[in-house]
């Protein structure tokens, strides 16, 4: 019996169901077809640009995302509870920032320390009292999600701040259909191509009060050197809006405003893909070349929506993360469907010292870090490295929380060797405005060394196209 | 339509015809740096490659020698050079990256091909004999780039944008050509008609490839200074002229002042040089001096390019 639990063959004991019809396909496809279909994949993305930039790495800063081929399979059934979890954590996440910056319930119950919120960095004192359409702050969170067995699923993270990846769930899927049409003629997938018109359309409804008619929207990015600027291209372009960079918009007597050819044209909708702090240099960092100054004013006086707004950050926080259960079931008074991975806070002493005796079998993050940089995997790394760890744990072990390696569910993976597992998360996006909407399927990240547990792009990740099969 | 939007597709298309340009000067350089070097006193004609493309000055502040690997690198590779081919490229792609959403997918991926082929070339891997085949390619892909653009965008303002990046560079490369190797390359009155100065009228043909057509047009294998000039400055069947150049940044602005119902400033200009163009007579043009006429034209095209540029809210 395997370690792990793999889609496709389980534990070993065979075959699961919703792979029944890729197993007949991968019979079938000679490693020239492998090969070929890799290659063409590859030209596909480049030729469209579909790269993402790696910071600090000199001149071949675009790189490839690389695909493959073999798909993620959940059963209708699989996803329809999956989705009953996620739209119940989306929910919680919501109602806890609206809470947390009005009346602050759940710590007056007791629920999560003050000093929890207050001291944390990704608050944002600026939004207390501030009402947005709707009362909603993360319009768009992607939840990564893994998985452990047939029934286990847990959130490794949500991502509330403004999550990306959507553009390759897209482009992973028309390569798919492009590279494979039999395969989508043999079975119902459902599908994601939608997506630009629901982040479309859950942005109009969430313009400000001020607006009248259609709402104008925008997407403000940092620029070309951004890591996702592919995809703020993308978005922009699927969804008909106008792809902004900072100095492209001004605020004039309250208003925004973008500069046209023409006139100056009034914005309702700023989807932004730009970080709290550089938003506003007159409200945040003042040394911000990339944001609008004085948009945050426009903001609060509800002439504009931020999206995400401003102080999300908080509910994706590592230090709050191990809280959510109970902020999931303070705000719904359900019982959360979604589990959380078990999660020690160092900042607690008890904790540090359980950590420390166990730094070895342990994954140890940042509080606030991301993309895969500055942790410890105590399973694979070596004496020294842990050593060098622990001096760093100690020295500031606030900033740090600890959770078990997870014995990460697996995808046949096509390797230079050949098929083999490889583990494997999944990112579902969902949308908040007039409604929860939730794509089928998501994005499924793929970690492609052998025995790796690190998914991230920055660090030899690839993407899968990830199929809810239809009943 | 974004200020930076109409900015980004102006100076992309601008690039790649300046690319164009670029790699069709070095032709005619390599050309002629083939030749027997007879010519009393002309051995330098890499200098007249630098000149008609505008580097010189910065050439001379790299290099104290003039070689032909160095021009050659300087103009294809450098990216210290604001005009080399690769700077070119880079720069077009990159306000294309940033506007991806106003254009065709055939548009983008035309030029982000290109360059991702262009930038994966080693210098050194383009010896002097792979060369003309290498230029060849540059403009192939430029060309290719604009037949994309003609033939899969809308007739709107993001299509007129990038017209008149594209003929007010055309423009300008045509008159400067035809300056630097009238005024420059030419100045004893001794050297007209000689086989030195056929050979240089042959050159600025070349460089704006129209030595065929000129003999096709004027049903002559000799080239005349009077001729050569009239058939790129005022010939409207030319497509590298100034007037065929004019014609189109005319219409190109006249979109716009349709889509937009308001003309300013900049129409006025690029009208007034429409009509300075067609009434143009060659006599009364050498009459008051050819370099005289080309200084004017290429500071007035300079000047149309600002005022869009400001009328049009580009950053």
């Amino acid at each position: 019996m395997s370690r792990y639990f793999d889609e496709m063959n389980g534990k070993g004991e065979g075959l699961r169901e919703p792979y029944a019809r890729i197993q007949n396909w991968l019979k079938g496809l000679g490693p020239d077809q492998v090969h070929k279909a890799l290659g063409d994949a590859e030209a596909i993305f480049r030729k469209q640009g579909i790269t993402f930039a790696v910071y600090g790495s000199g001149e071949a800063s675009e790189r490839l995302i690389p695909f493959d081929i073999v798909p993620r399979v959940f059963a209708a059934q699989e996803w329809r509870r999956l989705s009953l979890g996620i739209e119940q954590r989306v929910r919680a996440l919501n109602a806890f920032l609206h809470d947390i910056y009005h009346r602050q319930e759940i710590i007056r119950a007791g629920r999560i320390p003050r000093e929890a919120i207050i001291n944390n960095a990704a608050f944002v004192p600026e939004m207390m009292g501030l009402d947005p359409a709707r009362g909603i702050y993360s319009h768009i969170i992607g939840i990564d999600i893994v998985r452990t067995g047939d029934n286990d699923f847990h959130v490794l993270e949500d991502n509330c701040r403004t999550p990306s990846g959507v553009s390759y769930m897209l482009e992973d899927r028309e390569a798919m259909m492009y590279l494979f049409p039999q395969l989508f003629a043999q079975q119902r997938v459902a599908p994601v191509e939608h997506y630009p018109v629901m982040l479309r359309s859950t942005l109009e409804s969430v313009a400000p009060p001020a607006c009248k008619g259609e709402p104008v929207i925008v997407l403000l990015t940092p620029g070309i050197h951004n890591s996702a600027f592919f995809e703020h291209a993308f978005l922009a372009d699927e969804m008909g809006v106008e792809l902004c960079e900072g100095n492209d918009l001004f605020v004039s007597d309250g208003w925004l405003y973008m500069r046209t050819t023409q006139e100056p044209k009034k914005v309702d909708v700023v989807y932004r893909r730009i970080d709290d702090a550089y938003l506003d240099p007159l409200t945040f960092r003042p040394d911000s070349a990339l944001g609008v100054p004085g948009i945050f004013d426009v903001y609060r006086a509800g002439r504009v929506t931020l999206v995400n707004a401003p102080g999300t950050g908080l509910a994706d926080d590592k230090a709050i993360y191990s809280y959510i259960p109970d902020v999931v079931e303070f705000y719904t008074g359900e019982r959360p469907l979604l589990k959380n991975v078990p999660t020690w806070r160092c900042a607690e002493a008890d904790s540090l010292a359980y950590v420390l005796d166990h730094l070895a079998e342990l994954v140890v993050k940042e509080v606030h870090g991301s993309g895969g940089y500055g942790m410890l995997v105590g399973p694979t790394s070596s004496k020294a490295e842990i050593e060098a760890f622990r001096a760093k744990l100690k020295a500031n072990a606030r900033n740090y929380i600890a959770q078990p390696t997870l014995a990460l569910s697996t995808v046949p993976t096509f390797a230079a060797q050949g098929l083999a597992p490889r583990h494997v998360d999944l990112r579902p996006f969902v949308l908040s405005g007039d409604k929860i909407r939730i794509t089928p399927g998501g994005l499924t990240r793929v970690a492609l060394k052998e025995g790796s547990l690190v998914v991230n792009s920055s660090q030899g990740g690839g993407t899968k196209d990830t199929w809810v099969l239809e009943d | 339509m974004l200020g930076r939007t109409a900015g980004s597709q102006f100076w992309m298309s601008r690039y790649v015809e300046r690319a164009e340009n670029m790699a069709r000067l070095l032709e005619v350089g390599y050309r002629i740096s083939l030749m027997p070097g007879t010519i009393e006193g002309h051995r330098d004609d890499w200098r007249s490659t630098l000149l008609s493309s505008a580097c010189a000055y910065g050439y001379d502040r790299k290099y104290k020698e003039l070689t032909a690997e160095n021009v050659i690198n300087y103009l294809l590779f450098d990216l210290d050079n604001p005009s080399s081919i690769k700077t070119c490229l880079m720069t077009a792609r990159n306000n294309g990256r940033s506007v991806r959403t106003a254009m065709t997918r055939d548009v983008w991926e035309s030029i982000n091909s290109t360059w991702n082929e262009f930038a994966q070339i080693k210098p050194e891997t383009v010896s002097s004999a792979r060369l003309p085949e290498f230029l060849e390619w540059i403009r192939q892909r430029c060309m290719a780039f604009r037949g994309a653009l003609l033939g899969t965008m809308l007739r709107t303002d993001n299509y007129y944008f990038s017209q008149l990046g594209n003929f007010i560079e055309r423009a300008d490369s045509t008159a400067r050509i035809l300056d630097v190797k009238y005024y420059i390359l030419l100045p004893r009155p001794s050297d007209v008609g000689s086989d030195l100065d056929v050979q240089q009228w042959g050159q600025i043909l070349r460089s704006v490839s129209a030595h065929r057509s000129y003999r096709w047009f004027y049903r002559d294998s000799r080239y005349k200074p009077w001729l050569v000039s009239e058939f790129l400055i005022l010939r409207e069947e030319m497509p590298r002229s100034l007037r065929f150049s004019y014609q189109w940044i005319n219409t190109a602005l006249q979109g716009l002042s349709n889509l937009y119902g308001k003309s300013y400033e900049c129409h006025t200009i690029a009208e007034q040089t429409l009509a300075s163009l067609k009434q143009g007579d060659m006599d009364e043009i050498f009459r008051n001096g050819l370099h005289e006429f080309l200084q004017d034209f290429i500071t007035a095209n300079g000047k149309l390019s600002q005022s869009i540029a400001t009328t049009y809210h580009f950053p």
